[in-house]
């Protein structure tokens, strides 16, 4: 399964969209290009919705890792400055 | 003389409640108007109105308290600046439409071409009634496709493109209709649960669906006096020749059919559901 190395994570199961977002992006920025985060997410909206944004940002997403406790891993690969 | 009023309303122009004044309703299609029209239109509420505008419930613009004697100079000054008087009564009605694909991440066909096409092929044509046309990017449905006569709303035909995925399973999640499965790497799409909404393609990160845009096209919708959600006849349309002859069956099916004053719903249900059925599938399959 590892075929990644993740460089720094980030929780947002503790926001509620846009910000939910908005902290994987604010997170994405400090990492450079190639990096890797993962992204804990929670079911529903976010899990729906932020790997659409993150594309859309023009990042690379690798996997979506379901933690079966309600939660999601993001793992996305930053893509640009 | 005596006013004429049947005139002035096929031109746009609704009796007020104050003798001898106009609530001038405008031509705009899909919800757009251009920097240089809204300069004009502001200079005419200014100098023939009441120095405000009226936005109708319809992405329409009326200028209200336009004087009777002023109407001609009116109408000549809106034209310097691409403007047109709109239509009210029993005729093809403002096209309105969402942002679509052109602006909208979330629009799955382009509404304002689309708008544009049928206000040139539809603009003002006399019926027994009025008759309108609503055009919805996507499923998300912000312009209610369903309450109008005729109600188009955009969506996205998909196949999975095994070669290109990664199996991330963004897809899965990105389903609102739970209707993607994925298992040992392999995705499988109830088909009878997908609604065309295009969130899966649009989620995926390396684009592995191949795509059809079409339209999802409802017929029978009201929302006024009486209500009905607009119903659908064949669930996926995929090209724009067969939605046009689509819109061509149905408008005729009015124009040939319906009452003085019968919404196209009323007509559908008197001449029978059948019947009507019957037309647009023989449009669809041309």
């Amino acid at each position: 399964m590892a075929d990644f190395i993740i460089d720094d994570i980030v929780d947002i199961t503790d926001v509620v969209c846009p910000t939910t977002f908005v902290k994987a992006k604010v997170a994405l920025e400090e990492l450079d290009d190639g990096q890797i985060l993962s992204v804990k997410m929670n079911d529903g909206e976010p899990v729906q919705n932020v790997p659409r944004s993150i594309k859309e940002e023009g990042h690379q997403i690798l996997k979506l890792i379901d933690n079966e406790d309600g939660t999601y891993n993001l793992i996305v690969k930053k893509v640009g400055d | 003389m005596a006013v004429d009023y049947a005139t002035l309303k096929k031109g746009g122009f609704m009796r007020q409640k104050q003798k001898n004044n106009f609530s001038l309703r405008l031509r705009v299609v899909g919800g757009n108007l251009t920097a240089k029209q809204l300069a004009k239109i502001a200079e005419v509420s200014d100098k023939y109105g009441d120095g405000y505008v009226h936005l109708t419930s319809r992405q329409s613009v009326e200028i209200p308290f336009i004087k009777l004697d002023d109407i001609e100079e009116v109408k000549n000054t809106l034209a310097e600046g691409d403007v047109e008087p709109g239509v009210c009564g029993p005729r093809v009605r403002t096209i309105t439409a969402c942002q679509g694909q052109a602006v909208c991440p979330s629009g799955c066909i382009d509404t304002y071409a689309l708008a544009k096409e049928l206000d040139d092929r539809y603009f003002a044509m006399e019926l027994p009634h009025k008759f309108k046309f609503g055009i919805t990017g996507c499923q998300n449905n912000c312009l209610k496709s369903e309450e109008n006569d005729l109600g188009i709303k955009g969506g996205i035909k998909v196949d999975w493109r095994e070669s290109d995925c990664i199996g991330c399973g963004v897809c899965v999640k990105a389903c609102r209709q739970n209707a993607i499965t994925l298992k040992d790497g392999k995705i499988t799409v109830d088909k009878s649960k997908c609604n065309f909404c295009g969130r899966c393609f649009k989620a995926c990160p390396t684009d592995a669906w191949d795509t059809v845009h079409g339209y999802i096209v409802s017929f029978g919708g009201l929302f006024g006096n009486s209500i009905n959600k607009g119903e659908t006849i064949i669930p996926f349309i995929e090209d724009k020749e067969k939605l046009m002859r689509i819109c061509d069956a149905a408008i005729k099916f009015f124009a040939d059919n319906a009452k003085p004053s019968e919404r196209f719903k009323f007509t559908i249900d008197r001449v029978g559901k059948e019947k009507f059925e019957e037309k647009i599938l023989e449009a669809y399959n041309g």
